[in-house]
């Protein structure tokens, strides 16, 4: 890793640096005293339920929202201040999808090409989100999932440092999903920077190298999405049929040897036996169940 | 020997960084502005055939002679081109920058390295172009249909060229400035409809302003569409009629005074209040 270090203390490999973030509006604090470190060449996934500050933070870190309090960094420079230069490394998929009403998906693209100074080439960004065969077609045409993917074109444009995903594939049908999730996986091995928010759990555990739970303005915990709330070491639940035909089951840290036990005492196959750990899913509705 | 050459770093792979002037910048946003709106049904038949509609009827149903060789045809059409500058500036873009500004569109470009202007220069390019292709339209069916007369003299043009761009000016900045008073994409054209509307009948557009009560008078001259109006009644009426004016003349210099104070408190105004989301987002 080099060595260098910025003045203000933020490393060379450091994306994003957020530290005491603060947004109220009234009365309603959104986001209360949140840290956060994105690391260069990382894909991180913001989780949340509505209302939990995921926008919020993502808009201020965009440069959309003026926060209250904290420090921000991103790409080096304060988002409150953004200047062309800074836009041209930042790209920005919104959430919910816009619309350019009678202009075609190629017309849309390939004016906003022009905006950024090392922009891609629009027609092989068009084809790349998959839209190559709606080209021609007016925006306002275009189905849910096909505006959705307009907006990754024109995220992606400028072949961002970095790219900002608030809730990319709501709308998205499975297959489309997985299209998605293989774009995502390409821009990452090239080397972009990416915060994505998510409702789909799935999502995070597919994508991200890391993953933050944010919870009522802050982020209750960060880590890989397989180690989030100590996931690997929770007691796994072991459960089975009784002869009288009624379920029953344990939890056990080591489902194993109860498995084997199991075994002895029905001598052979142990009726309707499962062994689970809990889901990410589980784990994430205990988290910001909590707050 | 292999024409396989070692891969360059990605930067210099990456296509030579063109960063267009900010001339370019503009055109292209003009460009596109203007072929967003002629796409738009509902934008050139409200805005472009208006105009001329009003025209048809009004001047084929009256045509009463106003004294100081002037007729109602030749007043009523100097007040429809007025109208139609403001319909091109104000309206146009008090009904169409909230519907944009909802659904996304400003926030999108907020998001891009493309400065703040340049946005705004598409809008007012669009806005020239179109008041000129209305203003040619008028004229041209107003010539050959109504016998309005074209203005003889240089001075004439030119102040006809004055007028329009000040009046114009102003109408797109007070359009940019009120677009911000709607809160949702429906709400422009009921916040500027209304506004629009009122303005033709107390500014001498329907009615000679002279016969409208004093008071009427009195509020009308607080806005530019009767200034333009009797700019360009200037133009196209006989000098004489200038007589018949408020002022008892065409008040040119105020003219130029009172357009010129809507351009300050219009960029005023916008430079203030403009919005790039919605109340909603932020």
């Amino acid at each position: 890793m080099a060595a260098g270090r910025t003045l203000d203390g933020m490393s060379d490999d450091v994306a994003i640096r957020v530290r005491g973030l603060r947004k109220a509006y009234g009365d309603n604090v959104a986001v209360a005293d949140l840290d956060l470190d994105v690391h260069r060449g990382e894909v991180f996934a913001l989780l949340g339920p509505n209302g939990a500050g995921k926008t919020t933070t993502v808009e201020i870190l965009e440069g959309y929202r003026h926060r209250d309090a904290g420090e921000v960094r991103v790409l080096d420079a304060d988002p409150a201040r953004p200047t062309p230069d800074w836009r041209g490394r930042v790209g920005i998929v919104l959430q919910g999808t816009g619309e350019f009403d009678d202009l075609t998906v190629a017309e849309v693209v390939h004016h906003f090409a022009g905006f950024y100074p090392g922009a891609d080439d629009p027609d092989k960004v068009i084809e790349r989100v998959g839209l190559a065969a709606k080209a021609q077609a007016r925006t306002h045409t275009l189905s849910g999932g096909q505006k959705r993917r307009l907006d990754v074109a024109l995220g992606i444009i400028g072949r961002p440092e970095l790219l900002f995903l608030d809730e990319p594939t709501t709308g998205f049908d499975p297959e489309a999903r997985r299209e998605f999730w293989e774009l995502i996986r390409d821009l990452s091995a090239a080397g972009t920077t990416i915060v994505l928010t998510t409702h789909y759990l799935d999502e995070a555990e597919a994508l991200a190298d890391r993953a933050g739970v944010i919870a009522g303005g802050r982020l209750v915990e960060v880590a890989a999405p397989n180690l989030l709330g100590n996931r690997q070491e929770a007691l796994a639940t072991v459960s089975w049929r009784t002869p009288d035909g009624t379920l029953e089951s344990a939890e056990s840290a080591s489902p194993t040897a109860l498995v084997t036990e199991l075994a002895a005492r029905f001598g052979g196959e142990v009726p309707g036996l499962t062994v689970t750990r809990p889901t990410l899913e589980d784990i994430y509705l205990k988290m910001i169940g909590h707050r | 020997m292999t024409t396989t050459t070692k891969p360059a770093a990605p930067v210099a792979a990456a296509p030579a960084a063109r960063r267009l002037g900010p001339t370019s910048l503009a055109l292209r946003q003009g460009r596109l502005e203007i072929r967003q709106f002629l796409r738009s049904r509902e934008s050139v038949v409200f805005t472009l055939g208006f105009p001329i509609i009003m025209v048809l009827i009004f001047a084929s149903i009256f045509d009463d002679d106003l004294g100081s060789g002037a007729s109602y045809t030749q007043y009523f059409i100097t007040g429809m081109i007025a109208t139609g500058l403001m319909t091109v500036s104000f309206q146009n873009l008090g009904i169409w920058i909230p519907i944009e500004r909802d659904r996304g569109v400003l926030k999108r470009y907020r998001g891009t390295p493309m400065p703040k202007w340049v946005w705004f220069a598409g809008k007012v390019i669009m806005v020239l172009v179109i008041g000129v292709v209305m203003t040619a339209l008028l004229l041209a069916v107003s010539v050959t249909l109504f016998d309005l007369n074209l203005p003889a003299t240089a001075a004439a043009w030119f102040t006809f060229g004055w007028v329009s761009i000040l009046g114009i000016t102003a109408c797109t900045l007070c359009g940019i400035a009120i677009s911000s008073l709607a809160r949702t994409a429906r709400s422009g054209s009921a916040v500027v409809t209304p506004i629009a509307l009122v303005l033709q009948f107390i500014s001498g557009v329907f009615f000679v302003f002279t016969n409208l009560p004093p008071w009427m008078q009195q509020v009308a001259a607080l806005f530019p569409l009767k200034w333009m109006c009797q700019g360009l009644r200037s133009v196209f009426l006989p000098e004489s009629f200038g007589a018949n004016e408020p002022g008892g003349s065409f008040e040119l210099t105020r003219v130029a005074l009172v357009l010129g104070a809507w351009c300050v408190i219009g960029l005023l105004l916008c430079l203030t209040t403009f919005r790039w989301t919605t109340r909603r987002d932020g």
